[in-house]
């Protein structure tokens, strides 16, 4: 039943890049700043009248980026009276989409912005490797994990194992990818991609090649959330968030309970179906975090859109490219588009341009429903939100 | 093994675990409770949330659960050992823990192998439990 207060998203923007990096000349705040600013516009709004604001940022860890919301805040010149810096990595996104509804529903704020900006590209600041050696990183770090490539590795390995699945399979999810975002002119790698140059390009951690890598580069997104009843006063079509769901099970991948299955997405993925009253096959378009090309395997699995174990056929004969019978990663994804270290907000933005039908040569044709998934830290944490064409 | 290695920062869950690795055992915390082990050490068992722990010294053996040959190192600490073997050792008591496997062939490292840890000095404080297959 329909509600007045039902969360919608009215709002987006990202930022330009040119061979991943910023193309406007501003800080990683600034770059935040602009993005939200245009947000918040092209839906009528102006930032006076956002009164949520939800954040996962990095800057100058451990500077301030630690106080993520007090200091986008502070340079916004706005004084939230919601406010949520949810951080489990790339997935943080969706799980403020989440957080965003229920304030939404409650009546807790009316206009909630959701904001990531990231320029380690152009910092070249991308090494996790330094994990520093405290606490439970103190089991890890001394024995030259590569992170986070090393954990996604190991996950690679233990599928492969348990369930056959090949460095092909894998490849072919990367193909896939690099079609759409041949689609896409704002994607950053767009020249074309075979099975045979991911399998033979630079192994990085085995079974891992450089090209089931994610890409580093700067990125900027902003997505706004309102009510129902508020949208309708606005200047773009509302797209209705239907269903999300979270869950996190381990930092350090020794503590991940299996290996070869994504017990987050899994439960994440039911929660949210659940609440939209959806299945996988109710699903017209899928945005799912490509941090890896293992991490898409495990994530399909792990949603029920195949069974587990069967990813690697399900991915085979190019399924998710375009022209395929499964839309996936439709921007070209981390692996093809962008990934500012965290990459979830981008699968949003794509999902609900998908939604509003405004994504040109790439534009999946009927797409009513889609799901986003969002993965963060090292298969730690999953987010899953439904979002449906008003 | 390069010099910078990144060594432990000791807390009061690890010590026991860290001294008893510098005296050659392998210790880790057995529940009194629900008389299973974890790995690492924490205040509670992270199965039954009991705080009736005591360390225990276990067999040093398990087997392979899963790994990844390292082609690139995790930073300049590790140049040196490139291409080296990172594994989630499963031992025979339970837990899984990361370690080293040491080998001159990384390549027959896999999945199920059996391992026995050896004990690899690392400074006046520190001493690593590595594996080797057996």
């Amino acid at each position: 039943m329909k509600n007045g207060r039902d969360p919608v998203i009215v709002g987006l923007a990202d930022a330009p890049i040119e061979g991943g990096k910023f193309v406007t000349k501003a800080s990683v705040l600034g770059h935040a700043a602009l993005v939200a600013k245009a947000a918040v516009e092209e839906a009528g709004l102006t930032l006076d009248d956002v009164d949520g604001l939800l954040t996962a940022g990095m800057w100058g860890v451990p500077g301030p980026g630690q106080l993520a919301t007090v200091t986008l805040g502070e340079y916004l010149g706005i004084m939230p009276t919601y406010v949520d810096g949810t951080n489990i990595g790339g997935s943080a996104f969706e799980a403020h989409v989440a957080h965003a509804a229920m304030a939404l529903r409650e009546g807790y704020c009316e206009v909630a912005l959701i904001v990531y900006s990231s320029d380690q590209k152009s910092l070249r600041s991308r090494n996790l490797g330094g994990r520093p050696s405290v606490l439970s990183m103190q089991h890890e770090t001394p024995y030259g994990m590569p992170t986070p490539v090393g954990g996604y590795a190991m996950a690679a390995q233990r599928h492969m194992h348990e369930y056959g699945t090949t460095s092909e399979n894998l490849a072919e999810i990367a193909v896939a990818t690099r079609k759409w975002a041949q689609l896409n002119p704002a994607a950053t790698r767009r020249d074309p991609l075979t099975v045979d140059d991911v399998m033979s390009s630079t192994m990085i951690s085995e079974p891992l090649h450089l090209l089931d890598c994610c890409l580093v580069t700067d990125g900027a997104g902003a997505i706004v959330m309102t009510t129902a009843e508020r949208a309708k006063d606005l200047r773009t079509k509302p797209v209705a968030v239907k269903g999300y769901g979270e869950a996190h099970t381990h930092w350090a991948i020794a503590e991940m309970p299996d290996l070869a299955r994504l017990l987050p997405a899994q439960k994440a993925g039911e929660t949210a179906m659940k609440m939209a009253g959806v299945s996988p096959s109710d699903i017209d378009v899928v945005e799912v975090y490509d941090s890896f090309t293992i991490t898409v395997l495990l994530t399909l699995e792990a949603l029920g859109f195949c069974k587990i174990g069967e990813g690697g056929d399900f991915v085979s004969g190019q399924r998710t490219a375009p022209g395929g019978a499964f839309p996936m990663n439709t921007n070209g994804g981390g692996l093809s588009a962008l990934h500012p270290g965290m990459y979830g907000i981008f699968l949003l933005i794509e999902a609900t341009r998908q939604l509003r039908g405004v994504c040109g040569d790439r534009q999946v044709a009927g797409a009513e429903t889609a799901l986003v998934h969002g993965t963060g830290g090292t298969l730690s944490s999953g987010a899953t939100v439904i979002l449906q064409k008003d | 093994m390069s010099t910078e290695q990144p060594l432990p920062v000791i807390d009061h869950d690890s010590a026991p675990y860290w001294q008893a690795a510098h005296e050659g055992r392998l210790d880790i915390p057995l529940c009194g409770d629900c008389g299973k082990h974890h790995f690492y050490p924490r205040a509670i068992c992270p199965h039954c949330h009991s705080d009736n722990l005591n360390f225990d010294t276990v067999s040093g053996r398990g087997e392979v659960h899963t790994f990844t040959i390292a082609r690139r190192p995790a930073g300049p600490a590790f140049a040196d050992d490139v291409p080296y073997v990172v594994a989630l050792i499963e031992l025979e008591e339970g837990p899984r823990m990361m370690s080293r496997i040491q080998t001159d062939d990384p390549e027959k490292v896999h999945i199920g192998a059996k391992v026995e840890v050896t004990f690899v000095k690392a400074s006046d404080e520190i001493t690593f439990p590595y594996f080797t297959m057996t």
